[in-house]
């Protein structure tokens, strides 16, 4: 299958969500104090917050666009680019940074061909850091997606990702 | 009722879960049915006991054995050796048992043990049933604070607790609350930081994995006393099952009458929500979270006004950490006197550490006030992993400081540390062996620090992004005698003008690291020709 | 009161008083660079801190209020030294190009470095540098030059309510950008220019003619007209150290002529027009009852926000372009063949202290005479630099009056730079136009002044007309507010006409004033308009024999079927995420 293809039948996707965020907007129309829930919510419904979704979060909740964005930039979880089916967070944390988790994020870059915050093409994977996780005890600790891995090594990378599809 | 015979308890947080928890459990279940055992034997979800890296972790009372590193194979073994046939599988045993359970009474030299505080019933019961913490004597300090204590009885029971906040500020609660409950405004709110995000620390996950009820209830006393009737609780994003847990428990609340409209026939009125944060160190900072709270970039607020005054929409507000509000309940149901039978006369109680690095056990545990770092490393956390030699530790979080070999019998509690230039703070302690390096210590540290810095204020945003340069310097052998200097100037700038503690408290873990590390430090720049 | 002392001088203060007010008024003046006197302060440089005896650590000046008892101390050399650094660490992430800025000898971040003594860098220049947007037809915006002192933002969002500035991002990557950082010409900024004026640094600048000017000028083949808002007189002459507010109308005068202006005319001309046109609209609506309240439509930016915000009021708008418009259309139509012009070799420049007038010359429909009406617009700061590149100091000029036939002007228009004063002039007017008798007192006290909205009730020979008058967008949100709900439950507004200008004290208060704006200064200039009013031998609109020499020439009598194609637009619904025309549904 082309690359190409792919991506269209990833936006029709996105474009079928759209009246559902809808949905969750009308619960908290009005409400500014609600900006960063309602962006939890947008977030989880198409994996990162398109221009479109911040638009009418900004409407629906009457703040302004500048606001939503300010608020988007300011947090580590919101992401405004497009995310991987499987989102693979290294932690930098003192605990695992100690343990050697700079080496294990540098594996994951080279692993995946990709950039902290970055996405593969065929979107299988995203690659962030994350400044503890509150996992120390099994540091250097990395998220794939809900899961933990503790004590990562760099050799064993290929295995944890390959459980990815 | 059942008459139960034996309770299998396993515990899930985030690491079991991970180890395949769910799979022992299902294993576990499956195989008690096959042997016919289910009305005898109960296997019950808990919250974590505190041990980690040791697999799928669960105990079987009433012997309170511990096994580690189950696999769902083992779980017909289990049933049928131990369960059914009364012997141990001696080779689950745990051998690096945790030692939080224990806690030292310091003036008998004994130890006592089940004397926990906070952790009373974390590991130890379901944390998704609300019985069970009814059943551990929860929700009786609420009953008494109605029946016998009324709002100012709570505060001058908190006040002659001599309870301080366990976030970091070590603030006196009771003035706190005493000051909102007096503040004019209406309606009051209580916040719970919940946004544990100082690297190394995870004891606010256990009590909200292990036990979410005590929360609720330290939430209650806190509002009942102040008079609000609306609590937050601020949680970090990433605690998916705290934040599960929590809102289960809410709900058995609201079920129970415990939470909602005129509880317990007493007047009063309560209610939680729990709200997700989004990932900023700074939000720890109470007025940042008040900010994050009300939906905008979490940029710290002048102070004063203080939040107890001005805080969540403009109203009095009281913000306190989960720590201190779990030690609440229990100092409500037993009293003042009871609580300032554990630790110092200056800072009564006890305190949960975070202990990670290179300790044989690291974990969480709970210990009295006053304790040493000796003790809390040597006695509770196994010593030095490979017999090792101790090196230093940072204390306190990231912005903790430093604290060399000089320092093990230093008393650890609030008002002590402070006579050296240290601080509890969250109570994590980094343990660093002989082979550490203590300057890629720093660069983690002024790493971090850059990166969660909020921007607003100059030498916070332009400091850390010159320290981070310079430390990186040294780190790559590049650096210059007065590369240490910098440091030293920037750090002391950014301690005397940031506007939060963000910046402020940068300089500890700097000055720290060259109080007791100066020539290993001196030792990796270049030297003056 | 407080008493306290400040570096051992005793002082007395009213509770709440900052320890930065309290030292001025003992005489020191502690530096500061993100504080501004019209701004809440924010405590984001630090460079204000002090100590003060008993308290641990250092405190900003700014944002502590000066306590009973408390002994400050402003300038010991631990304070001395950590401002040094601090104005280091500023310096070592913000271009200091300083010859070659905008702001060279106008920064208050250069001046601070001179204050505090800095001669070495000691740290490194860090971080990339970042695009300079230059989207915006009216608006520069430098982010290697901000400091993120945040009073754009302030400026922005709070005074203004426009909210196209915030911060985004986080940390050492903090930037102050429009949403998506799509530019501030693909945001909602209405081009005020407040953020310009407020900025310390050269981070916020307007989008310079001046080249395209001097091209023009230089030009044989052009016949360059120019024309210079009411403002912009009182305003000229502190771009040459003149005491703020010094009216200079004929020095100004003076010194476009040597600069080579081919005829130096007056938008306080085409003011008078527009009450004439204003003021029969007016008189229309209240006949008809028709869309009242009627709103002014002298104020670029404000039309702008009106197109973003409350375009549901379009029908409520006059028509009426603004003074600088219809003097661009007049001059390609009228001037050119009263003077025997070709139209397509004049260049029409106007003089402007509003930075959001480059973008309404700009506007697709400002293009009534058959040619681009106004071509360029120069800020005050801008023809000032010109004057001084051409030697020009405007202190040393005599007084000239302007050219004719679009240089007459009456007290009328030149208190339009004033807030209230369009209001005040179309009263005068109306009164005649109405009742057919001059209004004998003229001046209107009520709609002058900078308080936030003013009202008035004026009585027109037995109507009672209600208006009021709002500066600032944000005081224009609130006013309009009022007004929508009033007109929803009510079915009318209590008001029947309402000024609105989009900047604090008016066209005095614009974007394109001098550096160093707050609101004293506005006030002074302010002052100064209503001076050259009382000084002026006609002071009522309709009184202006060049203005009734064009209706009776050239477009027979206000809202004539020519004055309405020459004078008069219409407005479009635009959106609230980049300020674009919305296609109309």
């Amino acid at each position: 299958m082309s690359q190409e293809k792919q991506c269209q039948c990833a936006e029709v996707q996105e474009e079928e969500l759209y009246p559902r965020l809808e949905e969750v907007i009308m619960e908290h129309r009005g409400k500014g104090q609600d900006l960063i829930m309602v962006l939890h919510k947008a977030q989880n419904l198409f994996g990162y917050l398109p221009k479109k979704a911040q638009e009418m979060v900004a409407e629906g909740l009457n703040v302004s666009l500048n606001e939503v964005y300010g608020v988007i930039t300011f947090y580590n979880f919101f992401s405004t680019v497009p995310q991987g089916r499987n989102s693979v967070k290294v932690c930098l944390g003192t605990a695992c940074y100690v343990r050697g988790s700079q080496e294990v994020l540098d594996k994951a870059q080279k692993e995946l061909g990709i950039k902290v915050g970055g996405t593969t093409e065929d979107r299988r994977y995203s690659l962030d850091v994350v400044r503890c996780i509150g996992a120390c005890g099994l540091a250097p600790a990395m998220l794939v997606n809900e899961d933990v891995y503790g004590r990562v090594k760099s050799p064993h990378l290929p295995d944890i990702l390959a459980k990815y599809e | 009722m059942n008459l139960v015979r034996n309770h299998v308890l396993i515990s899930i947080d985030a690491g079991t879960i991970m180890a395949g928890a769910r799979a022992v459990e299902k294993a576990l279940v499956d195989e008690i049915n096959r042997q016919g055992l289910a009305g005898e034997i109960a296997v019950l979800e808990t919250g974590s006991i505190g041990a980690t890296g040791q697999g799928v972790v669960i105990v079987v009372y009433p012997e309170g054995l511990y096994y580690a590193n189950v696999t769902p194979e083992d779980a017909s073994e289990i049933v049928e050796e131990h369960l059914l046939k009364g012997r141990p599988v001696k080779r689950l045993i745990m051998t690096e048992m945790p030692r939080q359970q224990v806690i030292r009474k310091e003036k008998t030299g004994l130890l006592k043990e089940q004397a926990r505080i906070v952790l009373r019933n974390s590991g130890v019961i379901n944390p998704e049933n609300i019985d069970e913490y009814i059943a551990e004597g929860g929700y009786e300090g609420i009953e008494r604070a109605f029946t016998e204590l009324k709002p100012a009885g709570v505060i001058k029971e908190i006040k002659d607790s001599g309870l301080v906040g366990r976030g970091g500020a070590a603030f006196t609660t009771a003035m706190k609350w005493d000051f909102a409950s007096k503040a004019p405004g209406d309606p009051k709110y209580i916040i719970c930081n919940a946004d544990e995000g100082e690297p190394g620390t995870f004891k606010d996950r256990l009590i909200l994995e292990g036990d979410p009820h005590k929360l609720i209830e330290g939430m209650m006393l806190a509002g009942y006393a102040v008079g609000a009737a609306k609590g937050f609780i601020y949680i970090r994003g990433e605690y998916a099952l705290s934040i599960e847990r929590l809102e289960k428990a809410i709900t058995q609340a609201r079920l129970y009458g415990l939470l909602g409209e005129n509880i317990l026939e007493s007047g009063f009125s309560f209610d939680l929500a729990v709200m997700k944060g989004a990932g900023a160190y700074v939000c720890g900072e109470e007025t940042a979270l008040i900010e994050s709270l009300e939906g905008k970039r979490g940029h710290p607020r002048n102070k004063p006004p203080y939040p107890v005054t001005e805080g969540l929409w403009g109203k009095p507000t009281v913000v306190n950490n989960v720590e201190t509000l779990a030690n609440v309940p229990e100092i409500i149901r037993n009293g003042a006197a009871w609580y300032r039978g554990y630790g110092t006369d200056k800072c009564p109680g006890t305190k949960v550490y975070t202990i990670i690095g290179n300790v044989a056990t690291p974990g969480l545990i709970e210990a009295e006030m006053g304790t040493t770092l000796r003790d809390i490393i040597y006695e509770y956390a196994g010593g030095i992993k490979e017999g090792k030699k101790f090196k230093g530790a940072l204390v306190g979080g990231a912005a903790g400081a430093f604290m060399g070999p000089e320092m093990l019998d230093a008393k650890m509690d609030f008002v002590n540390l402070k006579e050296y230039a240290a601080v509890l703070g969250s109570g994590a302690i980094l343990v660093m062996d002989e082979s550490t390096d203590i300057v890629g210590m720093l660069q983690s540290v002024l790493h971090f620090f850059k990166h969660e810095s909020c921007g607003h204020c100059v030498p916070c945003r332009l400091g850390t992004k010159q320290l981070v340069e310079i430390v990186d310097r040294i780190a790559g052998g590049k650096g210059k005698v007065e590369d240490i200097e910098s440091l030293v100037k920037i750090s002391e700038v950014m301690r005397d003008t940031s506007f939060c503690p963000l910046g402020q408290s940068l300089n500890l873990p700097i000055s720290s690291s060259l109080k007791y590390f100066r020539d290993e430090v001196y030792g990796r720049v270049q030297q003056p020709a | 009161m407080i008493k306290a002392t400040i570096n051992n001088v005793e002082i007395e203060a009213l509770e709440g008083t900052s320890i930065l007010w309290a030292a001025k008024k003992a005489g020191f003046t502690i530096p500061t660079l993100c504080n501004h006197p019209d701004l809440k302060p924010g405590g984001q440089c630090g460079i204000c801190v002090v100590e003060i005896e008993g308290i641990p650590g250092l405190k900003r000046a700014c944002m502590t209020p000066v306590g009973e008892g408390f002994k400050v101390k402003t300038h010991t050399p631990r304070i001395m030294a950590t401002r040094r650094q601090l104005v280091e660490l500023i310096l070592s992430n913000h271009d200091t190009d300083c010859l070659t800025c905008v702001k060279n000898n106008n920064c208050e971040l250069q001046q601070l470095a001179s204050i505090v003594g800095i001669n070495v860098h000691d740290y490194s220049r860090s971080g990339e540098r970042l695009p300079i947007d230059r989207s915006s037809v009216s608006i520069v915006r430098d982010p290697n030059k901000c400091i993120l002192c945040g009073r754009c933002i302030q400026v922005c969002s709070n005074v203004q309510t426009v909210d196209a500035l915030a911060v985004n991002h986080r940390g050492f990557d903090t930037v102050i950008t429009t949403a998506f950082d799509a530019g501030l010409g693909n945001s909602v900024c209405i081009n005020c220019g407040q953020c310009v004026v407020h900025c310390p640094v050269g981070a916020l600048y307007e989008k310079s003619a001046t080249e395209e000017v001097w091209e023009a000028l230089h030009d044989p083949d052009k016949f360059v007209v120019v024309q210079e808002a009411p403002a912009v007189r009182v305003m000229l002459g502190e771009e040459f150290g003149m005491p703020t507010g010094s009216l200079v109308s004929g020095k100004m005068h003076a010194a476009l002529r040597r600069l080579g202006f081919d005829a130096v005319l007056e938008t306080n001309f085409t003011a008078d027009l527009t009450i004439m046109e204003e003021g029969t609209e007016l008189i229309d609506r209240l006949t008809s009852g028709r869309n009242l309240p009627l709103i002014t439509s002298c104020s670029p930016g404000w039309i702008k926000f009106m197109e973003t915000y409350f375009h549901d009021m379009i029908p409520h708008m006059s028509t009426a372009k603004s003074p600088q418009q219809m003097f661009g259309a007049l001059a390609k139509t009228y001037y050119a063949e009263v003077k025997g012009i070709d139209p397509g070799k004049i260049v029409s420049v106007s003089i402007m202290p509003c930075t959001a007038k480059k973008f309404e010359c700009q506007r697709p429909e400002m293009n009534a005479s058959g040619y681009r009406d106004v071509d360029y617009v120069l800020t005050t700061r801008e023809i000032g630099r010109m004057m001084r590149e051409a030697g020009l100091d405007v202190k040393e000029m005599p007084d000239e009056p302007p050219d004719d036939i679009l240089g007459d002007y009456t007290g009328a228009a030149t208190i339009f730079g004033a807030t209230g004063g369009v209001m005040e002039a179309a009263v005068r007017s109306a009164y005649r136009l109405v009742t057919g008798k001059e209004l004998e007192n003229v001046e209107i006290k009520p709609v002058r002044g900078l308080q936030g909205i003013k009202e008035a009730e004026i009585d027109i020979d037995g109507t009672r007309v209600k208006v009021a008058v709002a500066h600032s967008c944000g005081q224009a949100r609130k006013l309009l507010n009022k007004v929508q709900d009033q007109i929803t439950k009510e079915g009318k507004s209590e008001y029947q006409f309402i000024e609105v200008m989009a900047c604090p004290g008016g066209c005095v208060g614009g974007g394109g004033q001098s550096w160093g704006s707050n609101m004293a200064k506005r006030a002074r200039r302010g002052e100064s308009l209503y001076e050259e009013d009382r000084s002026l031998p006609l002071r009522r609109s309709h009184e202006n024999p060049s203005v009734l020499a064009l209706y009776e020439k050239f477009l027979e009598k206000p809202n004539s079927e020519k004055a309405h194609k020459l004078l008069h637009t219409h407005y479009y619904k635009r959106s609230t995420v980049d300020g674009k025309i919305k296609p109309a549904s």
